[in-house]
Formats: structure tokens, C-alpha cells, sequence
């Protein structure tokens, strides 16, 4: 009886399942700790630091970096950025496990903009001062404005359109 | 009786998870009387909330440049644009974006971070109330 076709009870039992399976494969692939692919996703992350501003993706700033700035969320670049203690540490540690290395490490003081860092600059070097004057990009923050997939953590520069 | 059980067990995990979304999930009107209560709690001679001084509270300035309006513009029904980044803000109105004041602690975090950037502190019951009073009065 309860496995038949038609009951309700099995098809829901059924979703159930699938649901249940796609959840787990998606913690798998949260589990997936390769450096050099696409970095593990959270959630709490990209809801909490994608209210204000693009999420900026953890590989563009070093690790010490990133414990500057979660360290300072109620002062955070002139607004209050602040979030309760399970969540900001949640997002720590997200941050600092995908933190950059290599050209994003710095030596020193850490760097809290990641437009303030020595690659970014070397990167934006050709971009005119009139670009960053331009009301449409108005900060070298808003990545958005010209990294049209920054939303998705694309910064290739194949996804590049610089406003006029 | 193995599949029985798994299905059994996926049921209640099913239920359960259910439950728990619907007891976070909240009305407008429900985040209106928790602050009614608040307000009544902690302001002396307390008469009721106003969609007016709720307005002129959100289009003013109050001591820095910016006003509640400076993001979520004079209309919050439409989109708005954070002042300093430029990111396109959903809707503040309930009757354009059903997903606002439906989960009290978020509202309470962004009255905390909002009104720490427009005021310099936080906002008294009295006033988040006036807003949301406000807010509801607005349509889409
Ligand atoms: C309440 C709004 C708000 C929230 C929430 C927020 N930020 Fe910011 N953030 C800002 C503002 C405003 C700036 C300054 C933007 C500018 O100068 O153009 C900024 C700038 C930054 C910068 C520097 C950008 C640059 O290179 O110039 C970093 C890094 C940053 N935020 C990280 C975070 C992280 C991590 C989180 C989540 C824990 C977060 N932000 C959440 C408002 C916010
Ligand atoms: C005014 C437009 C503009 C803004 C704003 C901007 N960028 Fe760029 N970005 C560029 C241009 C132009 C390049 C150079 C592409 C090239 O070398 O062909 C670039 C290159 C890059 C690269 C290297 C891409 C590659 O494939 O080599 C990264 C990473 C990057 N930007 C990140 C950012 C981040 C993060 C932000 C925001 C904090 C940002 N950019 C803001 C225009 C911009
Ligand atoms: C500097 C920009 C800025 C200013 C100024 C601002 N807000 Fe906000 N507000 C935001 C952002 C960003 C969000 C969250 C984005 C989202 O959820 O889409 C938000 C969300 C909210 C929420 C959450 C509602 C919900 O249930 O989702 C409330 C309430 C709120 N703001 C009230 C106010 C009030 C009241 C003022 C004036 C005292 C104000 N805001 C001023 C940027 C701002």
C-alpha cells in the first residue's frame, strides 16, 4: 500500500529524498577544498557581505587582511557594517580558509581596501582617471561597474565594459 | 521495512525543517506589535505610532548628509541605490517587496546599522515604528 505509485505518502517520501540527496551533494562540493578551482561558496558570506556591495571574493585579500576587517565591522569604511557573534565568525573563517596568497599576500601592515593593494593598482593601471571620476563607477569599489559578472566572483577579463 | 523506515525518517526531517521555517517567518503586522510593545514599555505617555512623523523622520536629514532616503530614495516603493556604492537596494515597501519586515532580526540589524548611520545612534521604538508605519502606508 505505501508503495504504491499512487500514494502521496511514497511520492512525498520520494521528493523527500531527492531533495535530501541534493542537499548532500552540495555540501560535497562545499567540501571540496581545491585551491585552484572555483573557491567553496557560503552562504552566510554572500548574504551578509553582498548587502552593501558586491562580495568581494576572499582570494583578493590576504588573510590578516581579512581579520583586520572583520575585526572593525561596526566602523566599517564610515558606515556600521556590524552582524551578530555566530555569523561574523562563521564568515572569518570562510575568509581566511579561501584567503589569497601569492601576488594577494602583502608584507607589513594589512591592507583593508583591496582597491588600496599593490596588485589591484598594478592591474587598473590603464584605466584613465576620468574612468574613476565617471558617476557610474563613482568608487573604485563599486567592481560592478565594470566587471559586469563581479555579482558571480568573475573578474576575468573577458567580462570587462567600462562605462562611458 | 528498511525503505519504510528511511521514508518515515525523511518525512519527519521534512516536517521538522517545515516547522522551523515558519517560526521564524513573520508578518509586517507582527514586527509592528512587538515594537508597539516596546514603545509602550519605554516611552513616557506613549500615543500610538504616526505614518506622518514616520515620512518626515525617513526624508530628513538628522545632523550628518545622509537621510533613511539617501538608499532607499523619497519613494520606497521603487528601488534605491546605497549611497556610497552605488548597489541597487530592493524595495523598503512591504507592498512592493513582500520579503520586508518578515524576519525580525534582520530587521533589527539594519534599524541598528542604518540608524547608527543617519543618527549617530539607534533608533528609539517610537521612531521604528513611525517608519514601518509609514512604510505600510506606501503602495506599490
Ligand atoms: C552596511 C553596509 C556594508 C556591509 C554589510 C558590508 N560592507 Fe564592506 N563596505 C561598505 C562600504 C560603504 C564600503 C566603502 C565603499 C567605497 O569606498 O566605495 C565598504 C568597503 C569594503 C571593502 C574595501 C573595498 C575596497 O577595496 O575599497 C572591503 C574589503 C569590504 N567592504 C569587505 C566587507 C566584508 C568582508 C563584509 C561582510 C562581513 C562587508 N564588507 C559588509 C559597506 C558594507
Ligand atoms: C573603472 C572600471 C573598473 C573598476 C571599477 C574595477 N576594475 Fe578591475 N579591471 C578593470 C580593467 C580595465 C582591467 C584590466 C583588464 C586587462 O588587463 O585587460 C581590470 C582587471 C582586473 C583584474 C585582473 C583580471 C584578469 O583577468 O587579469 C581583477 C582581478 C580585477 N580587475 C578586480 C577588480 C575588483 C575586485 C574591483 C573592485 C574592488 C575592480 N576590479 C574594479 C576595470 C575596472
Ligand atoms: C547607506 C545606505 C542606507 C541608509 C542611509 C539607510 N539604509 Fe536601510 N538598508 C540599506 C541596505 C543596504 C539594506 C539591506 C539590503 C537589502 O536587504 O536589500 C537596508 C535594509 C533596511 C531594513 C531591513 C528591512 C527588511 O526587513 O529587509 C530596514 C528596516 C531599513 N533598511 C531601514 C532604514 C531606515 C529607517 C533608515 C534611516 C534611519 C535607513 N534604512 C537608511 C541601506 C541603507
Amino acid at each position: 500500500m505505501l508503495f504504491d505509485t499512487k500514494n502521496p505518502v511514497r511520492i512525498l517520501g520520494l521528493a523527500v529524498l531527492l531533495s535530501v540527496a541534493m542537499i548532500s551533494a552540495a555540501h560535497a562540493e562545499d567540501d571540496d577544498d581545491d585551491k585552484r578551482g572555483a573557491p567553496a561558496m557560503n552562504t552566510q558570506w554572500k548574504t551578509e557581505c553582498g548587502a552593501c556591495h558586491v562580495a568581494f571574493p576572499p582570494r583578493l585579500l590576504p588573510a590578516e587582511s581579512w581579520r583586520a576587517v572583520m575585526s572593525g565591522l561596526d566602523k566599517h569604511f564610515g558606515s556600521d557594517a556590524s552582524l551578530d557573534p555566530a555569523a561574523a565568525a562563521e564568515i572569518r573563517a570562510y575568509l581566511e580558509k579561501n584567503a589569497g596568497s601569492g601576488k594577494y599576500a602583502a608584507a607589513g601592515k594589512p591592507i583593508l581596501r583591496i582597491t588600496e593593494t599593490r596588485w589591484f593598482k598594478r592591474e587598473h593601471d590603464e584605466v584613465p582617471a576620468r574612468t574613476w571620476n565617471n558617476p557610474k563607477v563613482k568608487s573604485a569599489a563599486n567592481c560592478a561597474a565594470c566587471h559586469t559578472q563581479a555579482e558571480a566572483g568573475n573578474y576575468s577579463e573577458h567580462n570587462i565594459r567600462i562605462p562611458k | 521495512m528498511i525503505r519504510l523506515f528511511h521514508v518515515l525518517v525523511l518525512v519527519f526531517v521534512a516536517v521538522a525543517g517545515l516547522t522551523s521555517l515558519s517560526a521564524a517567518a513573520q508578518t509586517p503586522d507582527d514586527v509592528l506589535t512587538a515594537l508597539k510593545t516596546e514603545a509602550k514599555a519605554s516611552t513616557t505617555g506613549f500615543q500610538g505610532f504616526s505614518a506622518q512623523r514616520g515620512e518626515r523622520f525617513f526624508k530628513q536629514t538628522h545632523g550628518n548628509e545622509l537621510s533613511c532616503a539617501s538608499c532607499h530614495t523619497e519613494n520606497p516603493a521603487a528601488s534605491g541605490k546605497h549611497a556610497k556604492t552605488a548597489k541597487i537596494i530592493k524595495p523598503l515597501a512591504p507592498a512592493s517587496n513582500p520579503e520586508r519586515f518578515t524576519d525580525s532580526a534582520k530587521v533589527e540589524k539594519w534599524f541598528k546599522r542604518n540608524c547608527n548611520d543617519v543618527l549617530d545612534r539607534v533608533c528609539t521604538p517610537q521612531e521604528k515604528g513611525d517608519v514601518l508605519t509609514y512604510l505600510l502606508t506606501v503602495k506599490s
